[in-house]
């Protein structure tokens, strides 16, 4: 009888552990695409990236290892230091104010308003035109002998002169700021004005039998509910402001001296138009510890979900 | 040149090949015939720099097509910003596939000399036939005695100017001599019609003035054994003259890029700038009439000379290169053959209004050249330039100091007053070691 269970229970557990394993083999086969897109779009170029800036490749010629003598190079580079200080100045700059005033327009959009969804649309503008074409426009809004800005302020008697937007460093700087900024608040106020609409009208009812004013509303309410959409759409937003490529290559291309230079035109420009793919590849590196911090920032950040749901924080 | 006729064209053609024979130009080797045999079934994929003047473009697809039509080899042509083509020429070097022929910039060729089809006898049979090629062409196009790259030509850039805005500043013509163009440029300054030179990260405009001003100085980045030399008095002298030039510049020229010069001029709002010959053709060829003031009232000249005693100006220079990995080499060769020759290059000369001046001195018989005196100081740009990356070889580490924009910083620095002169070139100087260390 023994035996005989024995050899029951065998069939029985074999078949439970084949079906176990068809369930594992299935899902693995299932995520096998997905996998396959990650590793050879994703890793693969990352961990080419991470192998370049490790060699001294040019375009066209296979490079060898060198360990970290670009690192070491560009460690003693002026230009990398003041390219280094651009992209954290217009990401730090650009990235508060894309918040306050995203913020504002989100909290204004969510109120009754008439022409409501026509607002919406009209908020959205700047995320739709394409960036270079934008970037054109400021390119010309900023121009040192046309600008409309200039032309404007002259005939108002304001000024006497034409600003020089993009010829002197610091005025250059706060100018692909500003373009920047416009092109980044509907992002920020589209995706908050969503997470407003998420926070249910009876707790500020609540609030306001309580005597709560607006501002306690605001400061005790709409804040913590809204932290991780928040933490969401400012790590995205510092990721696209510290990425940014397109905006400064068409209106400044770096200049002036290099006053508007962010890492990812500076690797652009030594890799690609000088060649050497090996630089351009660690400056691109340099950039991964500081996307890592903004991505952390989100992880941390939406953590306090659980404690918005009841939970410990 | 929209005057001329094709009989003009077809009378270039006769001249050329007269000047040469007549005027006793012996080629630079005895002019060898031409016997090369395409491939059976042969088709071709050219990639060429992206045209800025549709006359380029239009004389260039319909001589690509008389070439199919009498040889019945297929010829695609794809074009690319030339910025995009370095990229794309060295890829194809890399792999080991790509377009049969590349017209890329400058150094280009020099990164994967290797990989190249010799095109000596070719580059033998063109210089024999039309009068030899210009020193630089020459330079442009070899490595030690073998042509690896046949140059198309050069991207010329001049003084423009306002011809009644220097007379008005009390001269008559460009001065030739540093002091003499200082003070013409104060004197535009001071009556109302300033100068603009490029000083943002302007790969043509910038590049060329900056460049011509260190050299003409005597100054340069690199000796011929590529030591960086770019931290010395020659160099040093050359900011403080452009510091006392740019005084002179409108404002907003550290911002400059490419196109910003031409809007300028064209709004009236320069007396002098350095550009090709684009700003008078868009000019000319309006039907704007303030436009058309514009041309009637301006100008061209050769950039001045300095410590140096000798041009030297710097241009882009474009050259053909036919990559070994080609199926079809001796088709490709015959293609440039058919392209370089007299009836198809002086008819993209004149339809490209002398956007590109000639790497052959016979092409500089075409009568565009002298039809519109205008044009004249375009034609010699090839004998005035020098190579990139003087007086070193060209190769990546030139390709990279110039994309990198060392030079124009370097002046922008000094111009700007953010940097002494000397501090300028010393950081300049330690920003080129890099590439030349490597």
């Amino acid at each position: 009888m023994a035996v005989e269970t024995h050899r029951l229970v065998q069939p029985g557990r074999r078949a439970g552990w084949a079906f176990h394993d068809s369930r594992h083999r299935l899902g693995a086969l299932f995520m096998l695409p997905a996998a396959a897109i990650l590793l050879v779009f994703l890793a693969y170029p990352l961990g080419l990236g991470f192998w370049l800036g490790l060699t001294d490749t040019k375009i066209g010629e296979a490079g060898r290892f060198i360990g970290l003598g670009n690192f070491i190079s560009l460690a003693h580079d002026t230009v990398f230091w003041l390219v280094v200080f651009n992209t954290m100045f217009y990401t730090v700059v650009a990235s508060i104010v894309k918040f306050a005033l995203g913020l504002y327009l989100a909290l204004l959009l969510n109120e009754r308003l008439p022409f409501k969804s026509l607002l919406r649309a009209v908020v959205l503008l700047p995320f739709v035109v394409p960036t270079v074409l934008s970037a054109i426009a400021f390119w010309w809004i900023y121009d040192s002998q046309f600008s409309i800005i200039s032309w404007v302020l002259i005939r108002l008697g304001l000024i006497h002169r034409y600003i020089d937007f993009l010829g002197e460093p610091w005025n250059a700087r706060w100018a692909v700021i500003a373009a920047n900024i416009w092109r980044g608040i509907p992002f920020v106020a589209i995706t908050l004005l969503a997470g407003l609409q998420t926070i249910s009208p009876s707790l500020y009812e609540a609030a306001t039998l309580d005597g709560a004013s607006a501002w306690q509303r605001f400061r005790h309410i709409t804040l913590p509910m809204l932290t991780p959409i928040i933490a969401v759409v400012m790590t995205f937003s510092v990721l696209l402001t510290f990425t940014d490529f397109q905006l400064i290559y068409t209106i400044t291309r770096g200049g002036p001296i290099n006053a508007t230079h962010l890492m990812a035109t500076l690797s652009f420009q030594r890799a690609i138009t000088g060649g050497y793919l090996g630089e351009g590849a660690a400056i691109a590196d340099a950039m991964v510890p500081f996307l890592l911090a903004a991505i952390l920032f989100s992880y941390f950040g939406l953590q306090r979900r659980r404690w918005q749901q009841g939970s410990r924080d | 040149m929209n005057d001329l006729t094709r009989r003009d064209v077809l009378k270039a053609g006769v001249a050329t090949t007269a000047a040469v024979a007549g005027a006793g130009l012996m080629p630079e080797t005895a002019q060898a015939a031409w016997t090369g045999q395409p491939e059976p079934n042969a088709a071709l994929r050219v990639l060429r720099w992206k045209q800025f003047v549709q006359g380029d473009i239009d004389s260039f697809m319909a001589s690509t097509k008389k070439f199919t039509e009498q040889t019945g080899i297929k010829v695609r042509v794809d074009t690319e910003s030339w910025e995009d083509v370095r990229p794309k020429a060295a890829v194809a070097a890399n792999v080991g596939a790509g377009p049969d022929i590349i017209i890329g910039t400058n150094d280009d060729p020099f990164k994967f000399p290797e990989k190249l089809v010799d095109l000596t006898d070719l580059a033998d049979y063109l210089g024999g036939k039309y009068g030899g090629w210009y020193d630089t062409c020459r330079a442009y196009g070899t490595q030690g005695r073998r042509w690896i790259a046949l140059p198309q030509g050069v991207n010329v850039s001049c003084i423009n100017y306002r011809i009644s805005a220097i007379k008005k500043a009390g001269f008559e013509k460009i001065p030739e001599d540093l002091p003499g163009f200082l003070k013409l440029c104060q004197g535009l300054k001071s009556t109302g019609t300033p100068v603009g030179f490029a000083l943002g990260h302007a790969t043509g405009d910038a590049n060329n003035w900056t460049h011509w001003c260190l050299w003409t100085h005597g100054g340069k980045v690199v000796d011929a054994k590529s030591n960086v030399t770019l931290d010395a008095p020659e160099t040093v002298a050359a900011l403080e003259y452009a510091k006392q030039l740019a005084d002179t510049f409108i404002q907003g020229t550290l911002s400059w890029q490419d196109p910003s010069n031409n809007k300028a001029f064209l709004a009236g709002e320069l007396g002098l700038t350095g550009n090709g010959i684009s700003i008078y053709v868009v000019a000319k060829n309006s039907t704007d009439p303030a436009l058309k003031a514009i041309a009637a009232d301006m100008d061209h000249a050769r950039y001045p000379i300095g410590p140096a005693k000798k041009f030297t100006e710097q241009n882009l220079t474009l050259s053909a290169f036919v990559f070994k990995y080609s199926k079809y080499p001796k088709a490709a060769k015959e293609y440039l053959r058919f392209m370089w020759e007299a009836d198809q290059y002086n008819d993209w000369l004149i339809k490209s209004n002398g956007y590109i001046s000639q790497p052959l001195k016979a092409y500089a018989n075409n009568p565009m050249w002298t039809a519109d005196p205008k044009n004249t100081p375009f034609r010699d740009g090839a004998d005035r330039i020098l190579v990139n990356g003087y007086a070193g070889p060209l190769g990546y580490a030139s390709a990279a100091v110039m994309g990198d924009f060392i030079v124009v910083d370097m002046f922008a620095e000094a111009c700007s007053g953010t940097q002494p002169p000397k501090a300028a070139a010393s950081r300049a100087a330690d920003r080129a070691k890099r590439y030349y260390l490597v």
